[in-house]
């Protein structure tokens, strides 16, 4: 038996993942995992706003905090880093975040098939039980289809 | 014949931190579109799917501000929620988006947005968007 490669670990491969692109430019960063979930947080900062007279965060970077998290939670539950593509994503907004308070955003993977994964998560300000946001989703493995690399 | 453009103050300060421009405007809806950039990048050379739905949702409210500011309607927008399907890879290109609204209730809009690149008739990703519009000053 070959050398398996090392288990995907979601607080180690947050700490490049989170430092380029998009998820840097919002300020994403790793709070917390387990065996088929993962937890990132999202800062409250003046320039990631939808409404400023109230200082109320735009929702744009909250679908980014469940989609970052979507994608870590799926690598975590299957173990390894497999190229995944979003298909889609639905946001439930319950009530907005408030002022100054950074976003937690907790996605698990429920549910692995060959080819697709299915995920569900919530983000919240504080309160895991009063949620500001909930999501589901689906992503596709695209391994198989170059095409889409 | 000249249609009337929105300012670009009226966009959000997420927004603008996304390099989000307002860039024509297409049988009375505005046409937004963001260049490529560190800042939208997911997987390298593609766009993140976050910043492709940020610019959809974006597109969604700039129609429906005009659209109420036309009727001389006043209301707190808030989301209600948003389905994003994602349909190809978003590539280093300019990418746009437009959206229709379905359905202008007296609470609630039902608004579709589409986002390209170089071909219109292949988007990269939709989404469907309900927003409730809220009386000016009332808590929900």
């Amino acid at each position: 038996m070959s050398a398996s490669p090392a288990k995907f670990d979601p607080s180690r491969a947050a700490k490049f993942m989170l430092k380029h692109g998009h998820s840097a430019k919002i300020g994403l960063s790793y709070h917390a995992h387990g065996a088929d979930w993962v937890e990132l947080e999202l800062p409250w900062r003046d320039d990631l706003v939808g409404e400023v007279e109230r200082g109320i965060l735009a929702s744009g970077p909250i679908i980014s905090l469940l989609d970052m998290a979507s994608g870590l939670s799926i690598w975590t539950a299957t173990g390894e880093f497999i190229a995944i593509a979003t298909l889609d994503l639905r946001v439930d907004y319950q009530r907005p975040a408030r002022k100054g308070a950074a976003l937690i955003g907790h996605v698990e993977c429920y549910r692995l098939t060959k080819s697709a994964a299915f995920v569900r998560g919530f983000a919240h300000d504080g309160d895991p039980s009063d949620t500001v946001a909930t999501m589901s989703g689906t992503f596709m493995s695209i391994k198989q289809d170059p095409r889409n690399v | 014949m000249s249609e009337p453009q929105p300012s670009p103050g009226t966009l959000t300060a997420y927004a603008q931190s996304l390099g989000i421009v307002f860039h024509s405007v297409e049988d009375g809806a505005p046409v937004l579109s963001f260049e490529f950039s560190g800042d939208v990048e997911g997987r390298p050379g593609h766009l993140h799917g976050g910043a492709t739905s940020g610019l959809l949702e974006t597109a969604g409210y700039a129609l429906l501000r005009n659209e109420l500011a036309r009727l001389e309607r006043t209301h707190r927008l808030k989301p209600i929620n948003i389905t994003v399907q994602f349909l190809n890879a978003g590539k280093q290109r300019t990418t746009y988006a437009k959206a229709r609204i379905t359905k202008l209730g007296r609470r609630n809009a039902n608004i579709s947005v589409e986002a390209w690149q170089d071909d219109r008739d292949r988007p990269i990703a939709t989404a469907i968007m309900n927003i409730l519009m809220a009386e000016q000053d009332s808590p929900a």
